[in-house]
């Protein structure tokens, strides 16, 4: 779990938020797998779209950017897309489908999409002057692989 | 298909060229077998929704039974002599060839390619695919290093030395197969792995499980038991198995950054080597003086842009980012749009079809995505910008409009490989604003160079960060020519002799002829 609720609501909300479709297949695959962690992919194939491991399954790259949680369950991308990304926000939504390679929803005919709301100028300038953390530099998040 | 009609009837239908058994099961040392668990998944076909056949859905259960005849398969395979090896692939190209139609039409149902895309590209390139590692296997050769009389610690153990220097297996490797190309990107795994010997597990994408047990079927009794083995199921389920198994000597990979990742992090449990094609958002660019050319030229290159719509934009390296020189930039695209006004997109089961259906339903729902983020980002929608009703059985299936938005290289439609028929434009002014948007970019798969100077094509060429540059052509994918990525886009090449390397190991055999002691004790 994510310790500091405080830290949440400043930073976090504002790069990453989710559909109650999300919520409800996060809880639904915590309650099989336990803690999860969640990367955003790139590339080709199923690329573009998150992916979601059990926790202790994936180690994030130290240098990656913690956007935030969905339901206590950290989400993050690459430092060098999220520099392409950075001008918008994440929204996880739910669609019927079928795989995302090693992503856990796979087998139950549903995949994690990930879509997006362009910035305005305000909240750019702010996500701007509130530079997020990497995945070495977050505290709290039990079980989480990282290089420190 | 129909007398006098390009239009084939739906695999399945009365009359139809290709009827799809109601169930699959996993290829394993040469026998179909259903998995251990006895649970399957309905696939379906993007064309229309409806399903094809019941898929395994398999576990590491049927994984280690796929490892075990692998295992079992091995070492005898690994010492046929190569003629033998390259005769079976040969009999496999010649098979494959002789059923193009079928393949092709398997192709369509499984992925929603246009048929066409089959017959002219899938299909062929996979048989010529065999045959060219064919002949590399045939070809290859070791090399002999003479090292007599290299002063070595002053003794005399060099004396009468040879290196003798040749490639052996590795044994046997996982395959990880994409949806884009499901056929023809198992022959560019499968026709190296075979070729230098070694035996293979393989699993096929779950969104397109199919095409490959029609092939299975077709070329099974060419290929000792074991060799080949094929396990379907999800990803999570089935591939994750086989790619942390500590039981291969090498995973082949294509797909996204992520999965790239984890398939490292298990790769670095086993200390095995990867090969890694991740994708990319592969530039094209067209220099002004494309304009000076004949009218066929001309058209050439416009007919370059469309590239992007190859397989409804689902290829690694589809030219998605439209880089045009500013001067020209309104007559080329009244020509390219023209051109996109022009394309048949109907059934994809008509052979003038030339864009069909988008491969499922997430992947339909991910470019609806991105057509939303370009109009938020204030990219213009040239043409095209959303999702394209079919009629009929077809109203089922996912179609999109061939699209292009003018925009600029920060947007996200320019950075991430959409894989659907999207192309985002934008121009420059010169060469070096040109190179400098074309590496702007995390990947470097491919890149397309438009010019009739020489000279500009050659500085392009070289200063693309691109691990493939097409120069005045796109989308040829000769078995002779390396592929792989720089940057995100992977590690390793795949087509070209030189992909033996990636599923061989060097053996060095050091032979002293001396007579005399070495003279060290």
């Amino acid at each position: 779990m994510v310790g500091d609720i405080l830290f949440l609501e400043i930073n976090v909300i504002e790069r990453l938020s989710f559909t109650q479709e999300t919520e409800k297949l996060v809880d639904e695959l915590t309650d099989i797998h336990g803690d999860l962690v969640f990367h955003q992919s790139g590339g080709c194939c199923d690329g573009s779209a998150p992916m979601c491991f059990p926790r202790d399954e994936f180690k994030v790259g130290s240098r990656d950017i913690y956007l935030g949680e969905i339901k206590g369950q950290p989400f993050f991308i690459a430092h060098d897309q999220y520099a392409y990304w950075e001008h918008t926000k994440l929204i996880i939504d739910v669609v019927p489908g079928r795989g995302g390679m090693f992503s856990l929803e796979g087998p139950t005919g549903k995949r994690f999409l990930t879509r997006s709301k362009v910035f305005s100028d305000d909240e750019y300038k702010e996500i701007k002057s509130n530079p997020p953390l990497s995945a070495s530099e977050v505290s709290g998040i039990e079980g989480l692989k990282t290089t420190s | 298909m129909l007398d006098n009609s390009t239009l084939f009837v739906y695999p399945g239908d009365t009359g139809a060229k290709l009827m799809p058994k109601s169930r699959y099961e996993n290829y394993i040392g040469g026998k179909w077998c259903s998995p251990k668990d006895g649970k399957y998944f309905e696939n379906t076909s993007p064309t229309t929704g409806k399903v094809i056949c019941e898929i395994p859905r398999s576990n590491s259960k049927d994984i280690e039974l796929a490892l075990d005849a692998a295992h079992k398969a091995a070492p005898d395979w690994g010492k046929t002599g190569p003629a033998i090896r390259a005769n079976i692939l040969l009999k496999i190209a010649d098979r494959i060839e002789e059923n193009t139609e079928m393949l092709a039409l398997a192709e369509t149902l499984d992925n929603g390619k246009p048929i066409r895309e089959g017959h002219a590209a899938d299909i062929p390139l996979t048989v010529d695919h065999f045959r060219y590692f064919a002949g590399a296997i045939r070809s290859q050769e070791g090399t002999i290093g003479n090292i007599d009389g290299m002063s070595s610690g002053g003794g005399n153990s060099a004396l009468g030395m040879m290196a003798y220097h040749y490639p052996e297996p590795l044994g046997v490797v996982g395959q990880i197969i994409p949806w884009n190309f499901p056929i023809l990107m198992a022959a560019w795994k499968l026709a190296p792995a075979l070729a230098a010997g070694n035996a293979v597990v393989l699993k096929p994408a779950e969104q397109t499980p199919f095409s490959i047990c029609v092939l299975m079927e077709l070329i099974e009794d060419l290929i000792p038991p074991g060799v080949v083995n094929i396990v379907q199921g999800f990803g999570v389920e089935a591939g994750k198995p086989l790619a942390s198994s500590n039981r291969i000597a090498k995973v082949g990979f294509t797909g996204e950054t992520t999965t790239g990742k984890l398939i490292m992090q298990y790769a670095s449990e086993n200390l095995i080597p990867v090969t890694l094609e991740l994708g990319g958002k592969s530039p094209n660019i067209f220099f002004k003086d494309v304009m000076d050319g004949s009218d066929d030229y001309i058209s050439r290159c416009v007919e370059g842009f469309l590239h992007a719509y190859f397989n409804q934009g689902e290829v690694c390296t589809c030219p998605s980012r439209a880089l045009i020189h500013e001067d020209i930039y309104e007559p080329f695209m009244a020509m390219v749009e023209d051109r996109v006004n022009m394309l048949n997109c109907g059934t994809p089961f008509d052979l003038n079809t030339q864009v069909g259906a988008q491969a499922s339903n997430e992947q339909f729902e991910k470019i609806m995505s991105y057509m939303d983020v370009g109009v938020q980002e204030g990219a213009k929608v040239l043409f095209g910008g959303g999702k394209r009703q079919m009629e009929g059985s077809l109203s089922g299936g996912y179609y999109v409009a061939p699209t292009a938005f003018k925009g600029n290289n920060s947007m996200r439609i320019f950075q991430e490989e959409i894989f659907g028929p999207v192309v985002s434009v934008t121009t420059f002014k010169d060469e070096a604003e040109a190179l400098a948007i074309a590496n702007d970019t995390l990947y470097g798969l491919g890149a397309g160079v438009w010019s009739r100077n020489a000279n500009t094509c050659y500085r392009m060429g070289g200063g693309i960060q691109a691990g493939r540059v097409w120069v005045n052509n796109y989308h040829s994918y000769p078995a002779h020519a390396a592929f792989g990525g720089y940057k995100n886009s992977g590690i390793g090449r795949e087509t070209h002799k030189m992909m033996l390397n990636h599923y061989q190991q060097t053996k060095n055999v050091l032979v002293s002829y001396a007579e005399e002691p070495d003279g060290f004790f």
